[in-house]
């Protein structure tokens, strides 16, 4: 009932939207939506952590402490990043950057394409977790081109692309592991649901995992924008609407982590060797080094705090590919962290760009005098993503680096150097767009900074005293995660 | 390798006439990558949804694997009439019909094609020697497909010839999974379907979109924005 | 064993006899796909029995080497046309050579006509050798790969074996050998100088490459250079036949299916003259620049169908 709830909500909202969306209230309806989702989120995620791993409708869906705990946190960013899309979408309107058909469109594809990451997350069947990646795609290249300029038009045209191949790679390597996995459990649509592979995954076929796994890797790596197949992600973050830039970077790219995550569980389960995990560790710390050093080249913020992205995404891949209690704890930390300082950057970048009228960083200055708020939250939100103490990116990222410290020293200085270069790029080019002076007039209205402010203090909670039934929670899913 | 009797093929005669549809395949995918006219490449892609179709068809029928029709009948369904068609109407109306691209270093495209094949063969023997199916060793010519459409979608620069290597590649992977293990569950079948379609759908919108803002459906005019 | 002999002697005559009336019979079916009158069947050997009359005229110039090449050319394809089997299996002479160096008596044939096409010095004949050896330095790798293909099946480069393995085995779909027919039919066409790569009726210098290697020669020398060429496409269609179409060859020692072979080979061979009437009545010349990839696309087929070969039959 709660999970027929959680995925009906978005799919119903989309269909209302579609004929409702470029009326009066469609923002509002967007965010009701949206809470009520997050408000069956929760419910699920309590229930599951009473009762235990659980699986819905003879098997199809699957729920333990793992993904419950990415849909409480898609469901989360999902509505706050409706709310801030309220004021900032009617903004553009205004501006006349949108007519009422697009703007339909962009309230119909949001819920659908929450549904879509919704469904990824709770199914148990390796197929249809491929499906809706591919839907969730889908669902957002109409909106990466919303704006239909030139530039919008290729981010969008190189996002469908690329992400295309990388996911028919994907579709490759779900057709070995169904391979493997109709020899053990005969054919059929149990041979590809994720609990019956786990129960079994010792006695798959180790080449044909092997060759599976590597498929599987590019093909969602493209979608967490792993080096080298990262080239669509800058481009897509910068020309979309702000609004999509932060759930695509807080959202999408932890759904794709994770389903090289659950393909990760078998294939470790059934090779017994230490493969998958370094494939991740060397695509992880590529990503890491080469994006950090691309930061610094960037003069376009969205693009800048896209590459962050990719740089964060590297981190987390290559905490989950070391393994290990406490470096998956930690990889499973980041992402919740991660998608929460990201996303409110990017609320308060997209506020700062709509007032300055250019993304350029050259352009915008002084968001301090044009409103405090939005200078403030501009200058934690970098500074918590930067890994500055307090925040819970600084716990993150600490425990990361301490146990490759311990077990992989020869990354350490990769490591520490990626991150004193984006530290310097990033921190360097907001302090002068925070402080700097600027002849712009002060914001005439008030910002959407609740979600920022909110986002900031979960990120800051999490840094300074992470609550006891959560650290429990994120140690249950370590250990689903073979820790 | 090679084998004791000059008959090394002693297989029944459908499964004979699956390996000739299979040998086709593969021919059709380099002649994707050596077709220059956009209308060409889209008939072509007709022409390898019928081929991958009618085996499919032929294997449901003789090993009784039912299930295996259903997705005979979207196969044609989708790849053969409406995807087709669709582009047809799509290369009409944007006025595209006549478009010849030129393509550099044509040897070249196709020794790396031949390479790619070798690689495929070679990546696909042990599996397929694992696999159960009556088919199996069609799988290396699977693989080479989707290798090959790869190629081909990085040397265009059109978009149309670039999505319809992308299709290309589906056919191959789906290729790959009936020649594996008689295709994939049926659900995951039709959401792969229901992806294909809806990207297909979104693609004919971003066509005229392109159109509209580029006045041209040529890659190159976007990086060319690029450099200034 | 002496009927072997005198089966040989029969054979190798009959070919070389018979050769320009494969050539009449294209032409003709050509003339009456294209709507023209047909010229007689027999119209090759009148225009080798004018040559053959004509006065020889020499260029000052002209080497012994120019001489010479009529001959060495003609008896090459002799040669070949002895070794292919055509009305029987295994004759005594086939086991002078296999198929490669069958490729190599093609070849040396080849070199000997471009080194001739160069002597006088003109400027024609030397372009038509380059072109020559341009087709040449593309088509041979193709028609080993062929050749490799269909051995790969029977197990032997040898043709006798070739043949007898094609014809009495089970009959099977082979793809590879499906490819390496098609591969074997784009070199024929670019040895033999057809249509598309090349056309023989033409003196266009823009487009012409086995005419302008020959335009130096006259009177018999010229007549035993265009029974070559006829020659030449009737050993390439009696091999495209032995490889690809085996039936009907009678096998070692029975002469009794000696008449059925007979038939058969006029028929299968009136059939490939048909085919190749058609074919170039439905193609156009194609552009010199645009050759290398015909025939890079008949090495290609040709290595499928090797690849193919290991994937699917071995």
């Amino acid at each position: 009932m709660l999970l027929h709830g959680l995925l009906g909500v978005p799919l119903v909202g989309a269909l209302l939207l579609l004929v409702w969306g470029h009326r009066r209230l469609a923002a509002e309806m967007n965010v009701l939506f949206s809470f009520i989702t997050l408000l069956f989120a929760v419910a699920l995620a309590v229930r599951v952590m009473r009762e235990g791993p659980m699986e819905f409708d003879g098997g199809w869906f699957f729920m333990d402490a793992f993904n419950v705990f990415l849909v409480g946190l898609t469901a989360l960013v999902g509505f706050t990043t409706a709310l801030f899309s309220r004021p900032y979408m009617r903004i553009e309107c205004a501006h006349g950057r949108l007519n009422p058909a697009r703007l339909r469109l962009y309230h119909a594809s949001y819920q659908v394409f929450i549904a879509a990451m919704l469904l990824a997350l709770t199914t148990n069947n390796m197929g249809i977790l491929w499906v809706s990646m591919e839907g969730a795609t889908l669902a957002t290249v109409l909106l990466v081109s919303l704006y239909r300029t030139p530039a919008a038009l290729e981010a969008a045209w190189k996002y469908f692309i690329l992400c295309g191949v990388g996911i028919a790679q994907a579709l490759f390597g779900t057709v070995l592991l169904y391979f493997a996995a109709e020899k053990v459990l005969g054919a059929g649509g149990n041979a590809l649901l994720w609990t019956h592979l786990n129960a079994v995954k010792a006695h798959l076929e180790p080449t044909v995992l092997q060759l599976a796994f590597v498929f599987l890797l590019v093909g969602y790596g493209t979608k967490v924008g792993l080096v080298p197949l990262h080239s669509w992600l800058p481009d897509a973050h910068a020309e979309g609407p702000t609004p999509i830039s932060a759930v695509l970077s807080g959202l999408l790219l932890n759904v794709a982590l994770y389903a090289i995550l659950r393909n990760k569980v078998l294939v470790d389960g059934a090779i017994g060797t230490q493969l998958a995990g370094h494939l991740m560790m060397g695509f992880g710390l590529l990503s890491v080094v080469v994006a950090s050093f691309l930061i610094g080249q960037q003069s376009d913020v969205k693009r800048m705090f896209a590459y962050s992205s990719i740089e964060h995404m590297g981190m987390m891949t290559f905490a989950f590919g070391m393994g290990g209690a406490v470096a998956v704890f930690a990889g499973l930390l980041h992402m919740t962290v991660h998608s929460l300082t990201k996303s409110a950057i990017f609320f308060t970048v997209g506020h700062a760009t709509q007032k300055a009228g250019t993304q350029l960083m050259s352009g915008i200055r002084g968001l301090m005098g044009i409103n405090p708020g939005l200078g403030w939250g501009l200058m934690l939100g970098t500074m918590s993503i930067l890994g500055v103490p307090p925040f819970g990116v600084f716990t993150s990222e600490f425990l990361i680096v301490t146990t490759a410290m311990h077990e992989h020293s020869w990354a350490i200085p990769f490591l520490l150097v990626a991150l004193g270069v984006a530290f310097a790029a990033i921190f360097g080019q907001v302090q002068a767009m925070v402080f700097a002076e600027t002849s712009l007039p002060r914001l005439p209205y008030q910002p959407a900074m609740a979600p920022v402010f909110l986002h900031l203090i979960l990120v800051l909670v999490l840094g300074i005293a992470m609550p006891g039934w959560l650290a429990v929670w994120y140690r249950q899913a370590a250990h689903l995660l073979g820790a | 390798m090679i084998s004791t009797g000059a008959s090394g093929m002693i297989s029944g005669w459908y499964l004979q006439i699956v390996n000739l549809l299979a040998a086709l395949l593969l021919l059709i995918s380099f002649a994707m990558l050596a077709q220059r006219r956009v209308v060409g490449l889209i008939s072509l892609f007709a022409w390898q949804g019928a081929a991958l179709a009618v085996s499919t068809a032929i294997v449901a029928v003789f090993t009784a694997q039912w299930h295996l029709l259903y997705s005979v009948a979207l196969t044609l369904l989708l790849k053969v009439v409406i995807i087709p068609w669709f582009f047809y109407r799509l290369v009409r109306k944007l006025g595209m019909s006549r478009d010849v691209e030129p393509l550099l270093n044509h040897s070249l495209i196709m020794l790396t094609g031949i390479v790619l094949v070798i690689f495929a063969f070679n990546l696909a023997l042990p599996i397929s020697q694992m696999a159960g199916t009556v088919m199996r060793s069609t799988l290396g010519i699977a693989m080479a497909c989707v290798l090959l459409s790869f190629l081909m979608m990085i040397t265009r620069t059109k978009a149309l010839p670039q999505v319809i290597g992308f299709m290309a590649m589906e056919n191959g992977i789906f290729f790959a999974a009936t020649s594996a293990t008689y295709g994939m569950p049926l659900v995951v079948e039709l959401g792969v379907a229901l992806d294909v379609l809806v990207g297909v759908f979104v693609l004919g919108i971003f066509f005229f979109q392109i159109r509209e803002t580029f006045e041209s459906m040529d890659l190159r005019q976007m990086e060319k924005r690029k450099e200034h | 064993m002496s009927g072997g002999v005198v089966l040989q002697g029969l054979q190798t005559v009959l070919a070389v006899l018979a050769a320009p009336l494969l050539t009449g019979w294209t032409n003709q079916c050509r003339a009456r796909l294209q709507g023209r009158r047909p010229p007689s069947l027999w119209q090759s050997y009148r225009v080798l029995h004018k040559l053959f009359h004509k006065e020889t005229v020499l260029a000052e110039e002209a080497s012994p080497l120019f001489q010479a090449t009529p001959y060495v050319v003609f008896s090459c394809m002799v040669l070949a046309a002895g070794i292919v089997p055509m009305l029987a299996n295994d004759l005594p002479f086939s086991p002078v050579a296999d198929v490669i160096a069958l490729v190599g008596v093609f070849a040396l044939a080849r070199v000997f006509l471009a080194l001739a096409a160069m002597d006088v010095g003109t400027a024609f004949g030397t372009l038509g050798a380059r072109r020559e050896m341009l087709v040449a330095f593309l088509a041979e790798p193709a028609l080993l790969m062929v050749f490799f293909t269909v051995s790969l099946i029977s197990h032997s480069t040898q043709l006798p074996l070739m043949v007898h393995v094609l014809a009495h085995q089970k009959f099977a779909i082979y793809p590879s050998l499906a490819f390496a027919g098609v591969a074997f039919w784009m070199v024929s066409v670019a040895e033999n100088a057809r249509i598309p790569v090349d056309n023989p009726t033409t003196h266009l210098e823009l487009t012409m490459i086995h005419e302008a290697m020959i335009l130096e020669y006259s009177g018999r020398y010229l007549a035993l250079i265009e029974w070559s060429v006829a020659l030449k496409l009737f050993v390439y269609a009696a091999l495209g036949i032995a490889l690809f179409v085996p039936w009907g060859i009678a096998p070692v020692g029975e002469e009794a299916a000696l008449p059925l072979a007979l038939l058969a080979l006029v028929a299968k061979m009136a059939i490939g003259g048909l085919v190749l009437a058609v074919l170039e009545t439905l193609n156009a010349k194609m552009r010199l620049f645009r050759v290398p990839e015909f025939l890079g696309t008949a090495f290609l087929l040709a290595v499928l169908g090797m690849l193919i070969h290991f994937l699917l039959e071995s």
